[in-house]
């Protein structure tokens, strides 16, 4: 169908489904997904190596930069979780946004379609669903701990707060939190790197340029809503009906 | 592939994105115009206004992407395509 059509081209081609499979014991991985993580994580470390190998007092050049996305995501928690319990919150939320932030604009900067693999294609790590679905549940985890932590047993009174008849929808709640989450992420990049991909095999040259921005701006904006909802839940868990009580 | 499969698939996904496009439509437009409408009476809060309206956006655009997803699955990954 659509898919065989756009192979025929030899422009550029459109892989969706296909994968570089690697044997794991039991387990069937799809590679491709795997080496562009593992050069995102890289970039993120040699930037953080960079950045704290000599610190000096009046920051520059990529202590700078580094400290302003550390303030940055400071501030994205401060906002969501709340001046008090923000802190032990930044590290998780900060390598959610970081990592999400790269892997978006690693797939839309990096050139991968040059390497060419025996099978599939390298592209952003977030255009695989199950990075998405593994850094969402990596937020339902943390959300709920972050409430147990917080509230004990007393946590799961938010299922029954202001009325028991809200029960099923309380734990609906749970399930679509991160099924959005995931589908958001996965959905938002792959149709950046589709529309990109079906505009370059139209017309090869400067046409797909400003798509292209707008795909980078939807990408920060999407690794920005991530982090910011991870941010809120987890706030949100803490919160919870007994926390805006003692408040008044 | 059934051809009836292949064509109600086809069929499908379009009305998928094309409904799933409606909604988030509508609402874009409301909350694009009450930003506006608020930067226009108190212009000192058009960055924080921005970047709200950026952010819910974002969200309302999800609810589109979705019909997307169901979309791409219906065209790449058909789960009927036996």
């Amino acid at each position: 169908m659509m898919h065989q059509s756009l192979n025929l081209l030899p422009l550029a081609k459109l892989e969706v489904g296909h994968h570089l499979y690697w044997q794991l014991g039991n387990l069937k991985i799809h590679g491709q997904v795997f080496i562009t993580t593992w050069i995102v994580m890289g970039l993120l470390l040699i930037a953080a190596i960079a950045a704290t190998r000599n610190i000096e007092r009046i920051p520059k050049g990529i202590q700078n930069l580094m400290e302003y996305a550390l303030e940055y995501v400071r501030d994205l928690a401060k906002n969501q979780i709340g001046e008090k319990e923000y802190r032990p919150w930044v590290p998780f939320v900060g390598t959610l946004f970081l990592f999400i932030f790269v892997a978006n604009w690693s797939g839309a900067l990096v050139p991968w379609k040059l390497i060419h693999l025996p099978e599939g294609e390298l592209a952003a790590p977030t255009n695989d669903i199950n990075t998405t679905v593994a850094l969402a549940l990596l937020v339902s985890l943390a959300y709920f701990y972050a409430g147990f932590r917080k509230r004990g047993l007393g946590y799961f009174a938010k299922y029954i707060e202001p009325t028991p008849i809200l029960l099923p929808i309380a734990i609906l709640e749970d399930f679509t939190k991160p099924l959005s989450l995931s589908f958001r992420l996965f959905g938002n990049i792959l149709a950046d790197e589709l529309v990109v991909g079906v505009l370059v095999l139209l017309v090869p040259l400067f046409v797909p340029l400003p798509v292209m921005m707008l795909g980078l701006f939807t990408s920060a904006i999407q690794a920005l809503v991530f982090a910011t909802l991870a941010a809120a839940y987890i706030g949100e868990a803490m919160e919870g009906h007994g926390g805006e009580h003692e408040a008044h | 592939m059934n051809p009836i499969v292949a064509s109600a698939s086809v069929i499908a996904a379009a009305l998928a994105i094309g409904l799933a496009a409606i909604g988030p439509g509508i609402g874009q437009g409301n909350a694009s115009g009450e930003a506006v409408a608020g930067i226009a009476r108190q212009p000192e809060a058009e960055g924080k206004i921005r970047g709200t309206l950026l952010l819910t956006l974002a969200f309302m655009e999800s609810l589109t992407i979705y019909g997307l997803v169901i979309a791409l699955v219906l065209l790449f990954a058909n789960p009927f395509a036996g």
